[in-house]
């Protein structure tokens, strides 16, 4: 794909950049704290990724090679367009496998395949705030940030409890930073969350909308919020990915006519694709499970 | 079999192609240009270039060809654009007491120095719809060529002011930079320049039901419409390495200034306060609304009880800008299948709990 013409490379001008990347050393510095910045407008609509996007572009470079995924999958229309929007403003390469990838910008998904050292991973981020659903104002959740008090976020799971005997939480679920920072994993599944912790890969978190940025330094401790006789756990399902017979990865459930027939499959394509290359085969076909009584609690 | 879905790459491909010519409409009719877009649209252009934050006619009426009269796109596109603008220069303050007026009203005195100039306004219109617009007009009658004004216009403010029944406003700092929004994130307590700012770029929509929302007991702020404004007015800059003010060019802009009732508090005597709006070009809905929550905003530094929407300045500021909050609402648009996948489950695991409890 051509290079268009008359912008900078990876669209932003350096100076943007480097306040940026400012933001970000600060971000890296305090695991989990919400570093405002000048967050530009982007020719992609807020709620598609500008935050993802300005942290991709302020660390990019012409060697990287860039994979992007939404959903945990490369060829969603989303995807689709950030790829090629870096692919035209910085003619960089891309590719769809996790392994080859210098840097995965993501939406909703971290991806199975382990991250290694030297990868960065740029999360899209739409509420940075994970004090936001108890407290709608900005001017006091960061005074609960700065005085660690982070009490009302233990009531509500506590709350949940009560009312329906677990947490109801299933994604961007709240996690603990280096024993500091109450931070958002962003809308990941809880699936996803214990991935977080201790990832040797460099984690980036970008809200354009909200101006925010934060970090995850490589192999830092980042623990989803629970209680001892409720401990936090991650979904299971009882069925297997129906194209490559994965138990181990986050399934999306597709419907596939309209009697309530349904099949799981990997939302990780790259992840189902390397199992597929390597041999392994689903039972090809819809869920013949009934009810849908899943994994054990 | 399931298939993926695949090929986002050519369904994007093919939408966009839709898009344009959707876009272009019967190719039988001839295609508007800039010009006519500029010229009898020329509101659409105003707002287009107000919320866009950039005075181009020419750039805006182009966002709108391309968004196809969206306006709110076509303000995004304008945005989007401006960005990527390199700064040359900061103006000074523009003077809009030397406006060139070509409207200029007071609901508060029947008459005062430099009149009351009605200008081109809707507002004594019947509104009936005009159905020899409905096929090109031979020529429209000449408007009576008055005489622009060449006496100067003095501010209904300052005729209270030398009584001292307003509030003065003093800048703290006259000298000290303005802070710039699309530069700095918004921090709180804002202060009055930033809420300005960020009111000056905010949705006419949003603005005026504020607006409204005030006017209706929500925040009740007594506004009288001081005056009203519209005209052009020079813009200047001061080079560095000049050292002396050169203008750039001429800018239409509309400015409205109300005059509030306010009883006074333990600190300040009863006095009018006011409210502050400005748009560029004749946008007098927008300047109005502005000005209204301008001064519902006021509420803490005047020590009135801040219980309004309108009065709440994280609830206001956040929620203005119409990019940010066409963007969001919209993206729920976007895939979210991994997250509703977490729902699912958890809501089939909720039920299937309350069923086994419900069979003991």
């Amino acid at each position: 794909m051509s290079v268009v013409r008359g912008y900078n490379f990876a669209y932003l001008d350096e100076q943007t950049k480097r306040m940026i990347r400012r933001g970000l050393l600060k971000a890296v510095a305090v695991p989990g704290y919400q570093v405002p910045f000048g967050s530009r407008e982007m020719p992609l609509p807020y709620g598609w990724g500008t935050g993802g996007i300005q942290v991709t572009a302020s660390v990019i470079g012409p060697d990287d090679v860039l994979k992007v995924i939404d959903q945990g999958a490369d060829d969603t229309t989303n995807a689709v367009s950030i790829r090629r929007f870096f692919a035209r403003v910085a003619g960089v390469a891309t590719t769809e496998r996790t392994t080859e990838a210098t840097l995965i910008q993501t939406r909703h998904r971290i991806p199975e395949t382990p991250l290694a050292e030297g990868q960065i991973l740029v999360y899209q981020v739409p509420i940075p705030e994970p004090l936001r659903w108890v407290e709608p104002r900005e001017t006091e959740t960061r005074k609960m940030h700065a005085l660690t008090e982070y009490g009302v976020m233990h009531v509500k799971l506590y709350e949940d409890i009560t009312r329906h005997g677990r947490i109801a939480t299933s994604f961007n679920y709240p996690v603990l930073v280096n024993g500091r920072y109450v931070m958002s994993p962003s809308p990941i599944p809880k699936f996803d969350n214990p991935k977080m912790h201790r990832m040797p890969a460099l984690q980036l978190f970008g809200a354009g909308r909200e101006k925010r940025l934060y970090a995850v330094p490589p192999h830092t401790r980042v623990e989803s919020l629970d209680f001892e006789d409720h401990p936090f756990e991650v979904q299971t399902w009882d069925d297997v990915c129906a194209l490559c017979g994965a138990d181990d990865s986050y399934l999306d459930e597709v419907i596939v006519d309209d009697q309530g027939g349904r099949m799981f499959v990997c939302s990780d394509s790259d992840y189902c694709r390397q199992r597929r290359d390597a041999g392994h085969a689903g039972h090809g076909g819809p869920s013949d499970l009934e009810t849908v009584e899943r994994g054990t609690p | 079999m399931y298939v993926a879905v695949k090929g986002g790459e050519k369904a994007i491909d093919n939408a966009h192609r839709l898009l344009a010519e959707d876009r272009r409409g019967d190719p039988a009719v001839p295609e508007l240009s800039l010009r006519q877009i500029s010229e009898q649209l020329s509101l659409a252009v105003d707002r287009v270039m107000t919320e866009g934050s950039i005075y181009d006619r020419d750039l805006a009426a182009l966002a709108i060809k391309q968004a196809r009269g969206d306006l709110v796109e076509a303000i995004f596109l304008l945005r989007a654009y401006r960005t990527t603008l390199p700064r040359l220069a900061v103006s000074r303050p523009v003077d809009t007491t030397a406006m060139h007026v070509h409207r200029r009203i007071s609901a508060t005195f029947k008459d005062l120095p430099g009149g009351q100039v009605l200008g081109p306004t809707f507002d004594y219109t019947h509104r009936l719809l005009d159905f020899d617009l409905a096929e090109p007009s031979a020529e429209v009658p000449e408007a009576p060529a008055g005489s622009p004004r060449g006496d100067p216009v003095p501010r209904v403010t300052e005729v209270l002011n030398r009584e001292g029944l307003i509030a003065r406003e003093v800048a703290d700092d006259p000298n000290a930079p303005v802070g710039d929004l699309t530069r700095e994130p918004l921090a709180f307590p804002a202060d009055r320049a930033t809420r300005l700012q960020n009111l000056a770029r905010g949705d006419e929509g949003f603005l005026l039901a504020l607006g409204y929302s005030t006017q209706r007991g929500f925040g009740s702020t007594h506004p009288f419409i001081g005056e009203i404004r519209m005209g052009e007015v020079a813009v200047e800059i001061e080079p560095e390495d000049l050292g002396f003010a050169v203008e750039i060019g001429d800018i239409l802009l509309t400015e409205c200034e109300t005059v509030n009732q306010f009883k006074g508090s333990k600190t300040e005597p009863p006095q009018f306060t006011r409210g502050y709006g400005l748009a560029f070009g004749y946008a007098e809905r927008k300047a109005i609304s502005m000005a209204l929550v301008d001064r519902a905003l006021r509420g803490r530094e005047l020590g009135e009880e801040v219980v309004a929407p309108a009065q709440d300045e994280e609830f206001v500021l956040y929620h203005s800008d119409n990019v940010e909050s066409s963007g969001f609402v919209q993206h729920i648009k976007l895939p979210h299948y991994v997250d509703f996948q977490g729902e699912l489950d958890l809501v089939r695991r909720l039920r299937a709990e309350r069923d086994a409890e419900a069979a003991q």
